[in-house]
C-alpha cells in the first residue's frame, strides 16, 4: 500500500502545507515535502480537513438491503468525505444485541470506505417498554458507546431516566429523537398555517421541545450525558441553551437539510420533502443556524435516511420520512453558514470532524491534522459551484432533496486509514478499497 | 386537472356548488353574474378535519362573502389565522354577533369522540349542534347548509334540516349541474375557444 504525499493543501487555518500520510497516520508537515516513494497528490487549492465524522446515518442493513447496506452507504459517506458514521438501530432485526452490533461493525470493516461504529438500541425492538441488552453490546467487540431508538422516541419517562443511569455506567451517550408520540399521531408536516390551509396533520414544534425539556433536566438529575438528535425548531435551540448554561452535560445536532429547507416546499407534494422532524419555518432555519455558529448546537449531523423509490412515489400522507445527505452534508454547510459568514472552516472541522467523535466516543477520528494524528483526511475544493445531481449521489437511494440545486464546493480525494477511498472526485474501486482495509487490518 | 376532493385539504366542487345553491336562494333568478357581496357565512364544527369548510372559506371570500368559523378549539387547525376569517368557540355568541345570513353545518365522524377532541355526542349537540331552539333564533330568511351526509340529532336538529330555509336536498341537485358545468369546462372548452 502507497503513502500519499499531498501537495499544497491549505489547513482549517489557513496555513498551505505538503501533507505525507503512510502507515495509517500523518507523517509529516512542511512546504516542498518530497518522499520518492509516495503517490503524489495536487491539492493546491484544496482545503484539507480531518474526515468528517456522522454521528446520525441509517444504514439499513440488516433488514431493509433494498434501500441500503453497510457497504453501499459507506461508499455514500466516503463521497462525502466521511471517514466514519454511527448507524442507527433501527434496521430489522434491531440493533439491540451484541450480534447484531458485531454484525453491523463486522460489515463495515470488510467494506472499508468508514469506520462504522454501530449505534445500540435504548429498548428492546425500540418498543420503549424494556431496556436491549445495553451492557451486552457496550462490551462486545463492537464497543458500543452511543444508544439511541432513533425513529422513535424513547418516551416513557420512568424507561428515559432507567435508561440514561445505566448508559451512564459504561461511558455512553444516550441520543435522543425527541417527539412526543401522543402529539405527533399521523403527523404529516410542521403544525402552522401552513398544515392548516393544506390540510395536513400537524406536527407541533412543542412535541419536540417538551421532551427535550424534559430529557435534560432528566439527564441532570441523574448525572448522565445527553445528547438530543436532529434539533429542529426555535423553542428547542432555547431549552437546549438554558440547559447549557445551567452546566447540564448535553450536547445537540442539527442536520444539513434543517439549516437550509423550509416547509414551504410541502406544498409541492413532492416526498422527497418529507422527514421527521419536519421542515420547519424559516424562523426555525435562523435560529439553527445562529446556534450552530455560537455553540449551543454542537455539532452537523446527517439522518442520511435512505428509501426506495416506492416508499417515495406515493401519496405523501403514505410517503416514508427521510431523505439521503451524506454526499451532500460538507457542501450544505458551506452554503448555509460559511458562505453566509456564520461560520469559519476551523468550525466545520469542529461541528462535522471533532466534535461528532468526542460525542461518540470514536477513536481513531476527529483530529486535527498534524504530525502523528489518524490518516483520515479530506480534501475538498470550496471553489465550485455546481448543480448537484443524481450522479453525486453513491449510495443505493436517490431521496435526496438537492437533486437539481446549485450548491458549492465539491469533495475531491478522502482518505482513510492512510489509503484512498475518493480520488479525483470518484470512488476508488470497493475490491481495491476491501484489500487495504484487510491490510490495516492486519497491521 | 380538477380536484374531486383530497382528504382533509380541499373539495373545490362542494364549495362550486355551495356558492352557487347561495347565489340562487338569494338572487333567484337574477343570480346570474351576482356575487356574495356582504354575505355573512357561519360555518359550524369539525373545520379541522373539513375540506369543504377549507375550499368554501377561500371562494366565498373571493366573492365578497363574510366567513367565519366556530367549533371547539379541537376542532379548528392550529394555523387558522392564514384563512383570515373571523374564529369563535361559542355557537350561541358566534351566532349573536354575526347575525349569519347562511349557517352552514359540517358533519362530525364518530371517530372524532373516542380521540378526545370533545367528550362526548350529548355534549358536541348541546354546545354546537343547530338545534331546533337554536334554529328558530335564526333570521327566518336565514340559510341552513349541510353537505351530507348529516347526522340528525348531533350536528342538526330534524326541524332544521327540513325547514324550507335548509338547502340541502338543493345542495345535492345542484351538485349534479355544477359538477357538469366543471367537467364541461375542463374538457370542452380547450377544443372550442372562448365560450
Ligand atoms: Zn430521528
Amino acid at each position: 500500500m502507497t503513502d500519499y504525499l499531498i501537495k499544497g493543501a491549505t489547513l482549517s487555518d489557513d496555513r498551505t502545507t505538503d501533507i505525507l500520510i503512510g502507515g495509517g497516520v500523518v507523517k509529516a508537515l512542511g512546504s516542498n515535502l518530497s518522499e520518492v516513494a509516495a503517490t503524489e497528490i495536487d491539492a493546491s487549492g484544496l482545503l484539507a480537513l480531518p474526515g468528517l465524522v456522522d454521528l446520525h446515518t441509517h444504514l439499513r442493513e440488516p433488514g431493509f438491503e433494498g434501500s441500503e447496506t453497510v457497504l453501499t452507504g459507506s461508499r455514500a459517506a466516503a463521497k462525502g468525505g466521511f471517514t466514519a458514521v454511527n448507524a442507527m438501530a433501527n434496521s430489522s432485526p434491531v440493533a439491540d444485541t451484541a450480534g447484531v452490533v458485531e454484525q453491523v461493525q463486522a460489515l463495515g470493516d470488510r467494506a472499508g470506505y468508514v469506520t462504522v461504529r454501530p449505534i445500540g438500541a435504548v429498548s428492546q425492538g425500540l418498543a420503549g417498554t424494556h431496556l436491549s441488552e445495553i451492557g451486552a453490546m457496550a462490551t462486545s467487540r463492537a464497543r458500543v458507546r452511543v444508544f439511541s431508538d432513533d425513529g422513535s422516541c424513547v418516551a416513557d419517562p420512568l424507561l428515559m431516566r432507567r435508561a440514561l443511569e445505566y448508559i451512564k455506567g459504561f461511558g455512553g451517550v444516550l441520543a435522543q429523537h425527541a417527539q412526543e408520540p401522543r402529539l405527533t399521531i399521523g403527523a404529516q408536516m410542521n403544525e402552522g398555517e401552513l398544515s392548516a390551509t393544506l390540510g395536513l396533520a400537524g406536527w407541533p414544534a412543542v412535541a419536540e421541545e417538551a421532551i427535550i425539556a424534559r430529557d435534560v433536566l432528566l439527564a441532570h438529575h441523574v448525572g448522565a450525558r445527553l445528547h438530543v438528535c436532529h434539533v429542529s425548531t426555535a423553542g428547542s435551540v432555547e431549552v437546549i441553551r438554558w440547559a447549557k448554561s445551567r452546566g447540564f452535560d448535553v450536547t445537540a445536532e442539527v442536520t444539513p437539510h434543517h439549516l437550509l429547507l423550509t416547509e414551504d416546499l410541502v406544498s409541492t407534494y413532492d416526498a422527497r420533502y418529507k422527514v421527521n422532524p419536519p421542515l420547519r419555518r424559516s424562523e426555525d432555519v435562523e435560529a439553527l443556524r445562529a446556534a450552530l455558529a455560537d455553540g449551543t448546537i454542537d455539532i452537523v449531523a446527517t439522518d442520511h435516511a435512505p428509501h426506495t423509490a416506492e416508499a417515495k412515489s406515493c401519496e405523501w400522507d403514505n410517503a416514508a420520512n427521510g431523505m439521503v445527505g451524506l454526499e451532500s452534508a460538507l457542501s450544505v454547510v458551506q452554503k448555509t453558514m460559511v458562505d453566509t459568514g456564520l461560520l469559519g472552516w476551523q468550525d466545520v472541522e469542529r461541528v462535522l470532524s471533532l466534535k461528532p467523535a468526542a460525542i461518540g466516543r470514536v477513536e481513531g477520528q476527529g483530529q486535527v491534522i498534524g504530525v502523528g494524528s489518524p490518516a483520515e483526511i479530506t480534501l475538498y475544493d470550496r471553489s465550485v459551484t455546481r448543480s448537484f445531481d443524481v450522479g453525486d449521489l453513491a449510495g443505493k437511494s436517490i431521496n435526496s432533496p438537492y437533486l437539481e440545486r446549485e450548491l458549492p464546493g465539491r469533495v475531491e480525494a478522502t482518505f482513510h486509514g492512510g489509503y484512498a477511498t475518493v480520488l479525483g472526485g470518484r470512488l476508488v474501486d470497493e475490491s481495491l478499497v476491501a484489500e487495504h482495509a484487510l491490510a490495516v487490518a492486519s497491521r | 386537472m380538477v380536484n374531486a376532493g383530497d382528504g382533509t385539504h380541499e373539495h373545490p366542487t362542494q364549495a362550486l356548488l355551495d356558492a352557487f345553491t347561495m347565489r340562487r336562494r338569494l338572487h333567484g333568478l337574477a343570480s346570474r353574474g351576482q356575487d356574495l357581496d356582504g354575505v355573512r357565512v357561519l360555518i359550524v364544527g369539525d373545520i379541522l378535519h373539513s375540506r369543504v369548510a377549507r375550499s368554501n372559506a377561500w371562494l366565498l371570500k373571493t366573492l365578497g362573502a363574510e366567513v367565519a368559523f366556530v367549533a371547539p378549539p379541537t376542532l379548528i387547525p392550529n394555523g387558522v389565522a392564514a384563512f383570515g376569517v373571523d374564529v369563535h368557540y361559542d355557537l350561541d355568541e358566534a351566532l349573536a354577533a354575526v347575525r349569519p345570513d347562511v349557517v352552514m353545518m359540517l358533519r362530525i365522524q364518530q371517530e372524532r369522540m373516542n380521540a378526545a377532541f370533545f367528550p362526548n355526542g350529548r355534549e358536541y349537540a348541546r354546545s354546537w349542534g343547530l338545534s331546533a331552539e337554536r334554529f328558530r333564533g335564526l333570521g327566518e330568511k336565514t340559510l341552513v347548509m349541510h353537505p351530507g351526509p348529516m347526522n340528525r340529532g348531533l350536528e342538526i336538529s330534524d326541524e332544521a334540516a327540513d325547514s324550507p330555509q335548509s338547502t340541502v336536498l338543493e345542495q345535492v341537485t345542484n351538485g349534479v349541474a355544477v359538477r357538469m358545468a366543471v367537467l364541461y369546462l375542463t374538457l370542452a372548452a380547450a377544443n372550442q375557444g372562448a365560450l
